[in-house]
């Protein structure tokens, strides 16, 4: 196949992009977005020029690396995948592909396709864990746990992490990805003593951090690689009024 | 070179509570006034910086990602073994430890591995008390699935993404000790030397990848907890990023490099689709346990999976290993299905792959529960090759997976150079010639979470401590070889791209020291990678600046390691004129096509040190014994 890709390009945080255009032949179905991506960085260089830096490296959809927006859906058209899982045959000949980082107050670009997303790591250490030292845990089935609640547990840990709903959100907010870990912790019992606390913290980080509030589009849903749902959000939140009712203080970082 | 494994005296069962009780303590109000490097935030490292945290230590921990998230552990799939026994089905510490032992064809040490199965209960406990989501049944408790090389159900899972559950658990006490400020995180660093003084680890240098800073860290003592190689062959199922860059600079300044050719194939992998593939993606060795694997009969069979009759299929695991079938170890699996490539019986457009079948799992257990059980690999498997695994069978090939070698390590996990330690995948680890699956976590873990935390203050409370800075001479002659690497690498102003490079490379060693190897195939290896190295030092074409974010000048630094590291690595297959494990040299062959191990001259580990670029390294050894498995001919039939 032959395509026509326009892709933003920005030297530096502080450089202004924009969009260029490169034409690149012998794309095959069978490829993936980024084996195409590295096709077109292999021709970029032969004719002298700077390959486009973009995040990538499981290449399977688990480690939330890459991150792109393709014509303009983050990890691109096809639902429940990251744009390394996307392949080419979702595409056809002649086709013009836009490609452009994640786009978020939180998330500065630092070149090309990357962005910062260490803000995502913050709201973690505000509070996205359990509390408990190596080597002082009971035996693991000391605690039975119901499958249903497990499983739900589960689905909420499927994030990977990738931003891919910030980018989504027309208030790049990042509640998505928020409630999710919270939920992950919430559905389980040991996850309990520190609920209400974890809940408080994990959301005054997640403004301080500079991601916007939450006012229910769902873009976020539609875009997660994992299917992570918005229902968690309405969880964490619950649990923020609870905190607040039972006055919980928020910690100071 | 001295080569102390250090093991401690007693029965093997009592040995590491004794050592635990031997080993000399830092009072924790001290604790705080060392500094220890740890590199790397996978499970190894993201597990001992948190513990170290914890106890107190001042943790420097760095990774090249943007997220200590990201570890190449993330993508575990399949599981962890833990000699729990919840299933009941007779299983125990002893016997974890034996499977290791036998699994990994008596090539690794037996201390290690009882230590290592007796701390793999704890390893689940530990986990899920920090949240990690075990599958479960219905009454609550703990599910567990069989891997291969086992007879018993010891493998626990996260449905496929059993390495990203555990390493978000540990990623989260990571987290939990940033906050607290014991550990101190840096991001998007490359470790691209260690800084010996006096003979001890007493820092490192690093890159910073976004402004191309490079720059020493010092400290009281240096962990490496980087991962493994398996990229030397381009062609893998490792992330990308993956490298041999830390273990290898290390091995430069000294440490001994043990079993480098031990590398592990792993037999359930997508086909490659075409050249321009730069990545290769597993299939969870999992699905061994409901699909069932064939080809057709006759070489050249045309029809569609669904067409070819059962007359004509040949399930050639089940065939010729009636007891284990399709769970056969991974080295076995690996060239069973090589073979029967080779012989005209692949399948698939490129004639590259063996079946893997859910027709019958499905009939027996219903849609619902497959997918229940492997759903999210389905899935991915659909999405790479666009074709649904519940109604055509998946097509498999072998794929390099896991590197067994690493530095080499004694029973502190510390390497020969003091105060320099390696776990995880990193050292040359409990799995000798071959690793059973479901272990590299377990590995990982054991080493993070309960060994190299408390060997660690053995080491400190003798060794000196403070007193060095960045400015020391020995650090400033680490980070001036850096810098001239690097410069070097972006004034080649040749003409070929790093991956054409990396791909050469990587086929070289695939060929020759992949999963069958020989006399003069290595010879030939070692005849041209020095040659493929000189061509890349002289030809490679390297863009932009070394003072911002350029990932071709990071790759470039990685492979010119890698075209280095090939060589030990040739070297050590030459010289183990052996097959055992994934080592399988088809001069020595059992009459049924076995790994044929000579336990006369190679009962031990070779460790490799360097001698200059380019110059033959040279070989120590360490032998082993064998008190509690007795030493016999693999058989899994
Ligand atoms: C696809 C796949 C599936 C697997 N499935 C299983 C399974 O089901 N069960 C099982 O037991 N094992 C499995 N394994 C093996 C297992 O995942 C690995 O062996 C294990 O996770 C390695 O952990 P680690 O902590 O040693 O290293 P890694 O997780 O690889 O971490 C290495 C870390 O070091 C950092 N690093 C490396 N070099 C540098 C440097 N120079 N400077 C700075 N940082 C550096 C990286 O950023 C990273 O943080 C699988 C492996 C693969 C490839
Ligand atoms: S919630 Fe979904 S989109 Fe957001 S970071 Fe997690 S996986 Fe990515
Ligand atoms: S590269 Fe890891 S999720 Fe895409």
């Amino acid at each position: 196949m032959k395509l026509k890709l326009h892709i933003w390009r920005q030297t530096s945080p502080r450089s202004k992009g924009d969009f260029q255009a490169y034409d690149l032949d012998g794309v095959s179905p069978h490829m993936s977005f980024l084996d195409m991506l590295d096709l077109l960085n292999e021709q970029i260089l032969e004719e002298g020029g700077e390959p486009v830096a973009f995040e990538h490296d499981c290449r399977e959809g688990i480690c939330g690396s890459c991150g792109m927006v393709i014509n303009g859906i983050a990890h691109g058209p096809e639902k429940l995948i990251t744009a390394c899982q996307l392949h080419m045959r979702t595409f056809k000949d002649g086709d013009e592909i836009w490609i452009e980082p994640w786009r978020a107050a939180a998330f500065p670009v630092i070149k090309d396709l990357v962005v910062e997303r260490a803000s995502f790591d913050r709201i973690i250490q505000a509070g996205g864990y359990i509390s408990v030292r190596s080597g002082s845990a009971q035996d693991a089935n000391a605690i039975p746990i119901p499958k249903a609640d497990a499983d739900r547990a589960f689905d909420a840990a499927a994030c990977i992490g990738c931003g891919a709903c910030v980018a989504a959100c027309p208030n790049a907010s990042a509640m998505l990805f928020t409630a999710a870990k919270a939920a992950h912790l919430s559905y389980l019992p040991q996850g309990q003593t520190e609920r209400l606390q974890r809940a408080a913290d994990m959301v005054t980080a997640h403004d301080e951090e500079g991601f916007g509030n939450c006012t229910n589009h769902g873009a976020c849903q539609e875009v997660c690689p994992k299917g992570i749902s918005v229902d968690y959000i309405g969880r964490l939140n619950r649990d923020v009024l609870k905190a607040t009712l039972s006055g919980v203080e928020v910690t100071t970082r | 070179m001295e080569l102390d494994a250090k093991i401690p005296d007693g029965p093997i069962a009592e040995k590491w509570t004794r050592h635990q009780f031997e080993m000399k303590l830092v009072n924790p109000c001290n604790k705080r006034k060392y500094k220890v490097i740890v590199v790397g935030t996978g499970l190894a490292g993201g597990a001992a910086a948190a513990t170290m945290g914890e106890l107190g230590y001042d943790v420097h921990c760095f990774t090249y990602h943007d997220s200590p998230r990201r570890a190449h552990s993330i993508s575990a799939q399949g599981g962890i073994n833990a000699a729990k026994n919840y299933q009941g089905d007779g299983d125990s510490i002893f016997r974890l430890f034996y499977d290791t032992v036998k699994g990994g064809d008596f090539r690794s040490r037996e201390a290690n591995v009882y230590r290592l199965a007796e701390l793999s209960v704890n390893i689940i406990d530990q986990a899920v008390a920090q949240g990690v989501p075990f599958a479960r049944e219905y009454g609550g408790l703990l599910d567990n699935r069989s891997f291969g090389g086992a007879q018993v159900s010891r493998t626990f899972y996260a449905r496929g993404q059993t390495g990203q559950q555990l390493l978000l658990g540990c990623y989260q006490a990571l987290e939990r000790q940033i906050h607290l400020g014991t550990v101190q995180m840096y991001n998007r660093h490359e470790m691209l030397d260690v800084i010996l003084i006096d003979g001890r680890a007493r820092g490192i240098v690093t890159r910073h990848l976004l402004t191309g800073e490079i720059e020493a860290h010092m400290a009281d003592a240096v962990v490496l907890g980087t991962g493994g190689y398996s990229n030397v062959f381009f062609l893998s199922t490792n992330a990308k990023a993956c490298n041999v860059t830390s273990i290898w600079r290390a091995a430069k300044k000294g440490a001994g490099f043990a079993n480098p050719c031990f590398t592990q194939i792993h037999p359930t992998c997508i086909p490659q689709s075409g050249e321009y593939q730069s990545k290769l993606t597993l299939m969870s060795e999992s699905l061994r346990n409901d699909g069932r694997i064939w080809v057709p009969t006759k070489p050249g069979d045309e029809r569609p999976a669904n067409d070819i009759p059962e007359s004509d299929r040949d399930y050639y695991l089940e065939r010729l290993y009636p007891s284990f079938g399709n769970l056969s170890p991974r080295d076995i699996s690996s060239r069973r299905a090589k073979e029967m490539v080779d012989a005209g019986q692949g399948v698939g457009p490129l004639k590259n792959g063996v079946y893997l079948d859910f027709r019958d799992a499905i009939q027996r257990l219903g849609k619902d529960k497959v997918s229940e059980r492997y759903g999210n690999l389905f899935q991915m498997y659909e999405k790479i090759t666009g074709e649904d695994p519940y109604s055509v069978p998946m097509r498999i090939f072998p794929a390099p997976h896991y590197t067994m070698g690493g530095l080499w390590v004694d029973y502190n996990l510390m390497t020969n150079i003091p105060g320099l330690f390696a776990i995880g995948e990193a050292n040359f680890s409990d799995h000798g010639a071959n690793r059973l699956g479901a272990s590299a976590l377990m590995q990982g873990l054991a080493d993070g979470y309960f060994i190299m935390p408390l060997t660690l203050g053995n080491y400190l409370v003798d060794a000196p401590s403070g007193g060095v800075d960045p400015d020391h001479p020995a650090a400033r002659d680490a980070i001036r070889e850096c810098v001239a690497i690097q410069e070097r690498l972006l004034s080649t102003g040749g003409k070929r791209s790093v991956d054409s490079f990396h791909m050469e490379l990587g086929r070289i060693v695939w060929d020759h020291c992949g999963m069958a190897r020989n006399e003069s195939g290595l010879k030939e290896a070692l005849k041209r990678i020095p040659e493929l190295r000189e061509e890349f030092w002289r030809d490679v074409k390297v863009p932009g600046s070394g003072a911002d974010l350029n990932q071709s000048l990071e790759k470039a630094g990685r492979v010119a390691d890698f075209m280095e590291f090939a060589e030990i690595m040739c070297w050590d297959a030459l010289t183990r004129d052996e097959s055992c494990g994934a080592h399988y040299r088809e001069e020595h062959v059992t009459e049924e096509g076995e790994a044929k191990r000579d336990d006369e001259n190679f009962l031990h580990g070779a460790v490799w040190e360097f001698k200059g670029v380019g110059e033959e390294p040279v070989r120590h050894e360490e032998p082993l014994t064998f008190e509690h498995v007795p030493l016999s001919q693999r058989s899994y039939k």
